[in-house]
Order: C-alpha cells, then sequence, then structure tokens
C-alpha cells in the first residue's frame, strides 16, 4: 500500500508541465526500452533528411518563404490524429496488452510565457530539442553547448518554478 | 532507390512518417510522444539538488533518453550512408538578408558561419548558442512541451491548451526572427 502511494506522488512529479508521461502498472526488463531507441533512430533519419533540423528552414518558416515546415508540421498533425482517432474508436491496445490512455492537459499561463520564450530561442538556435539532438549528430558538434544550455535552462526553470506565474 | 533517399525529402513524405511516431509510440508503450521532457529527466538524473521538480524517479522516463539518444543516432547514420553533398537550397530572399550578416556558406543544415567552436567566443555566438540553448530548455519546460509534445501529440488529442501553446511558439518566433535577431545576427 505504502508503495501504491509513493508511486502515485512521484507519478504527480513527473506529470507536472508535461506531455509524455504515462504510468504503466507493466515492469519490464531495460531491454524491452531498445524499440525506443530504433524508433528514435529512425526519427532522426526523417528530421536530418527533409532538413527538419536546418536552420536555414526556420528562418524560411518565420519569415513565410516556404511551405515546406508548415507542411511537415501539418501533415504529422493530421496522421497524429487520424491514429489518436481510430486507437480511441477501436480501443487499440498496446503491444503488451494495456489499454492506451492520453493524459488530458490542463491550460495554465505557463503555456502562454513559457510557449513565446521557446518561439524566441526556437528561431535563434533553429532547432527544437529534437533537432538539437540530430543536428549534434550530424557532426555540428558545437551545438552540444547549445544542448548544454538548453539542460540548464530548465534545470533553472525548475529552480524557480514555484516562484512564476502559472 | 538509395540515390532518392539521399536527396532531400519532400514535406508529404517527412511529414506523415513523423506524425506516425504518435501511434507508434502509444502501441508500443502507451507513451505519449515528446522530446522537451529529456532535458528535465537529465537534469532529474544529473543534479536534481534537492528540487522538487526534479526529484522523481527518472528510471521510468528511461525509455524517453533512449529515444532522444536515437534521433542522435539517426543524424549519424543520415550524415554518413545518405549524405547528400549538393548546396542546401534555400530561398533567394533570405540568401540575400543573410549575406548582409556575412553568413554565406550552404554546405551544412546548422549554418557553419555562425555556429562554430571558435565563434562561440563571440558575443553572436554567445547569444546564439549559449542564449538560444537556455531560452529553448527554459521555455519548452515553462510551455509544458516543445513543438513535439505540444504541436503534435497536443493537437494530434486536440487538446486546445497545446493550441494555446503551439500559437505562442509561433508568435515568438515570428517576433524573434523578424524584429530582433537582424540585431543579434549584427553583433
Amino acid at each position: 500500500m505504502q508503495q501504491n502511494i509513493d508511486a502515485g506522488a512521484d507519478l504527480q512529479v513527473r506529470e507536472q508541465d508535461a506531455i509524455c508521461v504515462n504510468e504503466s502498472r507493466l515492469q519490464h526488463k531495460w531491454y524491452h526500452n531498445i524499440k525506443y531507441l530504433i524508433v528514435g533512430i529512425l526519427f532522426g533519419i526523417v528530421f536530418v533528411k527533409a532538413e527538419i533540423i536546418s536552420w536555414f528552414r526556420i528562418q524560411e518558416m518565420f519569415r513565410l518563404q516556404s511551405f515546406h515546415m508548415y507542411g511537415v508540421i501539418g501533415s504529422a498533425v493530421v496522421v497524429g490524429m487520424i491514429s489518436v482517432w481510430l486507437i480511441r474508436k477501436y480501443n487499440i491496445k498496446t503491444i503488451y496488452g494495456e489499454s492506451i490512455s492520453i493524459s488530458p492537459k490542463k491550460f495554465n499561463k505557463g503555456q502562454v510565457y513559457g510557449g513565446l520564450i521557446f518561439g524566441f530561442g526556437w528561431a535563434i538556435t533553429g532547432a527544437c530539442p529534437g533537432p538539437l539532438f540530430a543536428q549534434i549528430g550530424t557532426g555540428a558538434t558545437v551545438v552540444t553547448i547549445t544542448l548544454l544550455s538548453a539542460i540548464a535552462g530548465t534545470w533553472v526553470y525548475g529552480y524557480f518554478r514555484e516562484k512564476l506565474p502559472h | 532507390m538509395i540515390e532518392i533517399l539521399k536527396q532531400p525529402w519532400p514535406w508529404y513524405v517527412a511529414g506523415p512518417l513523423i506524425g506516425l511516431t504518435v501511434p507508434v509510440l502509444l502501441i508500443l508503450g502507451n507513451k505519449s510522444f515528446g522530446i522537451s521532457s529529456s532535458l528535465r529527466h537529465v537534469c532529474a538524473a544529473c543534479m536534481p539538488a534537492n528540487i522538487p521538480f526534479f526529484k522523481y524517479d527518472w528510471k521510468k522516463e528511461v525509455w524517453n533518453l533512449l529515444f532522444v539518444a536515437g534521433i542522435l543516432l539517426g543524424g549519424v547514420i543520415a550524415v554518413n550512408l545518405l549524405f547528400n553533398p549538393a548546396r542546401i537550397e534555400v530561398h533567394p530572399g533570405l540568401v540575400k538578408e543573410l549575406a548582409v550578416y556575412g553568413i554565406t556558406d550552404y554546405s551544412n543544415l546548422v549554418p557553419v558561419d555562425i555556429m562554430n567552436w571558435q565563434s562561440l567566443f563571440t558575443a553572436r555566438g554567445l547569444v546564439m548558442m549559449v542564449g538560444g540553448g537556455f531560452l529553448v530548455g527554459f521555455g519548452t519546460r515553462y510551455a509544458g512541451g516543445c513543438t513535439s509534445g505540444h504541436a503534435i501529440m497536443g493537437l494530434s488529442s486536440l487538446q486546445w491548451p497545446s493550441l494555446v501553446a503551439t500559437i505562442c511558439f509561433m508568435i515568438g518566433g515570428f517576433t524573434m526572427a523578424n524584429f530582433i535577431l537582424p540585431f543579434i545576427l549584427s553583433l
């Protein structure tokens, strides 16, 4: 019982300001996580080959000089929407037979303030967090500094979180 | 086939593939697509410093760290096996604008003229890499997600707070790129 309460409290902390949290009651050996590495690899290849990690593409997007990024994000959202709709409609389960749940997102002012701040950073670095990793992979080693700085930014947010408007 | 793969992929191929990541992660293990959380897990793993926001069992989110490690490896594979030596094609208007700031190298997706180890010690490089990176890390966590978590996962599951966040990403980006970045590039 005590363990359940601890796990619940732990989930509550992990859920703060996060979208990708889902508690699973199933326990797996570590190598089950390798499948996420493989999905990541495929995803990274798409990132590079479709030039989503290109600083220039991001500049074009914010100057309305190219449809490319709008096409990528727009078609990704459409495919994602249809997929989520199908998963919900047919109550599709995970490969382990667990039911799929998507935790609802609550609105807070952080989505506005944080959103604007991230927008500033996105236009400067030409990269959101995913592309930072892929850029380093393509050999732009200096981007590790940008990534470390992003980790520092996350840490500073965590430090001041209670004092910031939400 | 491999020659076609080496060309830049069009949006109507890349977008749907990225969209498919959403159901793939859900079906593989009930995971919601998101990337910026990995930065938080690194904080929780390496320097939680007794901050409540980082006091959680990060090992439960190891999948997310492996996912981003995969993205990095994907970058290595793409550049080694599917390398396209052609100059990157960019809108002529942008080429003209960037030339003013001495940005003329289009050999790499990451602009070599701005982002290199030497320029890290110039005002422009420092603001763009260290400052920009900081804003990305601080802003995504404050917003509760980045382009993947909010714009793709959030919109796919019809969550209106994610639409608010996505609109703010775009407003911030437009403002920075058009009104503030010119000053930073002139540094």
